[in-house]
């Protein structure tokens, strides 16, 4: 009875391994494919052979998509950009959580309708109106300012944080009141450390956000010196006198070292991402 | 609690002026420029100029079409495979877990114009490693990007493979939420493991998968980088023309924002409609 219940156990288990595991390696194909690309010379990926292994010309890659754009410019504004705009975003978010956790104040009931009622509309509703304030009212086109207020509208941030703050237990809080200490300290020395967890799997997926973000940096700031990684990159797609080579190594500049975080921060990440269910 | 209206804003208003300026009024003014005509300045009132254009014009159905083909096709195609995903993921049999889920996972880390740029690549038509192992097993060579089929069928593909991951993260933590004893319970009545995939797995799951359905409708309704990039520009000839390509060409290369307006609550009354849909399909049961 107990060996062939092992047994059947075991046949269920090298199934699942025979399903799975052609699965996992389609998946990460696109990825390797990427690595590949990046190492090739353009007249290695345009051939007729199947190469699946990578090659030596990352760097002489890199060179020419320097040539084709000032992707390293670019990528220092994209790591500006999605620092700053991850600090902001999460003060910013934490800070609204927080009041919305824990103070009775009038308007709270529409503030939180507001917030909810308009989460599923989708961002392209805003695109057009957000392009004419920043691009012709505030004449901010092409400015880091572009890239990094706008986006801070995301309520995201302020759902989770609020959700953050509200499980955690008051008596925490009211010993420091009762010692007269002022509320912006307990938010700062008392809330927040304690929302660590919660703050980094936020600032991940906030950071991630910004660095990926394409379609409103390819608006607003169109300028050669004033674009962000992804829409460089994405200029050189499609023309027709590029080096692959190139594109690729910029795709991989872009991507592997997101993959090394996530390796690193998987728990925070996964934290982040399945928090979007608890809603 | 009592009432701490002055200490409360103060850690309220910085959000909230950014979500007033850029989000809640943004809101308000699409709709209001949805119904002027701004091709000419100053800008006039003139209600049935652009939604009076958006119904009879042939480029809208089209690229409405299209996006409704991709969101039959593409979403429920991911949301089964994204549960396949995180019921496997979750056996207790599965070794190397840790590889499996890097496997899934990793697309969500992945840029839009990064992996754009690998797929136009991977499936070129003479060149793209997919034609070249196709041919290695002696099928024919697919011309992804000059015929519609095989070009929708790239771009749902892409977007499969991006966002799969994305939500098997969201049903496998619904996964975890289910108590074991149900499970146990089940066994002990010696009720079959597929049995209990279909009778006790997929009714708890019910609302984790329709807030992942919901998420990618909405997200899907608004395509635009994938046939911006992989299929250029909605290529071969509106072939993958979407809502959104359509909202970019109208409103940033026409510089046209009346009719991108209203292609853009054209998209919102459908959220706001499968918003509902969703509200109705969670509703508890009487």
């Amino acid at each position: 009875m107990t060996t062939s219940r092992s047994q059947r156990r075991l046949g269920r288990s090298i199934l699942l391994h025979l399903f799975l595991t052609p699965l996992a390696l389609i998946w990460l194909f696109p990825l390797w494919m990427m690595v590949v690309f990046s190492t090739m010379p353009d007249n290695g990926i345009f051939s007729p052979g199947i190469e699946l292994l990578p090659h030596d010309g990352f760097i002489d890659n890199f060179n020419n998509l320097q040539r084709d754009t000032n992707f390293v410019g670019a990528i220092g504004i994209s790591v500006s950009v999605a620092v700053t705009y991850t600090i902001l975003s999460v003060l910013l978010t934490s800070m609204a959580g927080w009041a919305l956790a824990r103070y009775e104040f009038h308007g709270k009931g529409a503030v939180v309708a507001i917030i909810f009622g308009t989460i599923t509309l989708p961002y392209a509703v805003v695109l057009i109106p957000q392009f004419i304030m920043v691009a012709r009212d505030f004449a901010l086109a092409n400015t880091w300012i572009a890239l990094i207020v706008p986006p801070l509208f995301n309520s995201l941030g302020v759902l989770f944080m609020r959700q953050a703050f509200s499980m955690m237990p008051a008596e925490l809080f009211d010993a420091a009141r009762v010692e007269g200490v002022k509320e912006w300290r307990i938010f700062l020395f008392v809330a927040l450390p304690l929302a660590r967890p919660m703050l980094a799997a936020l600032a991940i997926i906030l950071f991630l956000a910004s660095w990926n973000n394409y379609l409103w940096p390819l608006l607003i700031n169109s300028q050669p010196g004033a674009m962000t990684a992804p829409v460089a990159l994405g200029t050189l797609i499609g023309l027709t006198k590029v080096s692959w080579g190139g594109i690729m190594a910029g795709a991989v500049m872009l991507t592997v070292p997101m993959l090394i975080v996530f390796v690193l921060l998987q728990r925070h990440f996964i934290a982040g991402i399945a928090a979007g269910a608890v809603k | 609690m009592r009432t701490q209206n002055a200490t409360a804003y103060r850690f309220l208003t910085p959000y909230l002026l950014i979500f007033a300026v850029f989000w809640i009024w943004p809101i308000i003014s699409s709709f209001l420029i949805s119904f002027q005509a701004t091709r000419t300045v100053p800008w006039r009132f003139a209600p049935a100029f652009n939604w009076g254009r958006l119904i009879g014009d042939p480029a809208f159905y089209n690229a409405l079409k299209n996006t409704l083909l991709i969101l039959v096709i593409q979403v429920p195609v991911m949301i089964a495979l994204a549960i396949v995903m995180a019921v496997l993921l979750n056996s207790p049999l599965l070794k190397a877990r840790g590889l499996y889920r890097f496997a899934f996972f990793a697309p969500v880390v992945v840029g839009e114009v990064a992996y754009s740029a690998v797929f136009r690549l991977m499936f070129s038509l003479d060149f793209g490693i997919v034609n070249k192992l196709l041919n290695s097993v002696g099928l024919p060579k697919i011309d992804w990007f000059s015929n519609v089929t095989p070009a929708m069928a790239l771009i749902m593909i892409a977007v499969t493979w991006r966002w799969a991951g994305y939500n098997a993260i969201i049903i496998l933590a619904g996964l975890q939420s289910i108590p074991e004893d149900v499970y146990e319970a089940a066994t002990l009545d010696r009720v079959s493991k597929v049995r209990q995939f279909f009778h006790i797995t997929l009714p708890l799951l019910k609302p984790v998968i329709v807030f992942c359905a919901v998420l990618s409708i909405i997200g899907t309704m608004q395509l635009f980088t994938e046939p911006f990039l992989i299929t250029e520009r909605g290529g071969p000839g509106g072939g993958t023309e979407t809502l959104g390509l359509l909202l970019y060409r109208q409103g940033f290369r026409s510089l046209n924002f009346g009719y991108a307006s209203a292609v853009a609550y054209t998209m919102a009354g459908l959220a706001i409609a499968i918003t509902l849909v969703q509200l109705w399909l969670m509703r508890e049961p009487k």
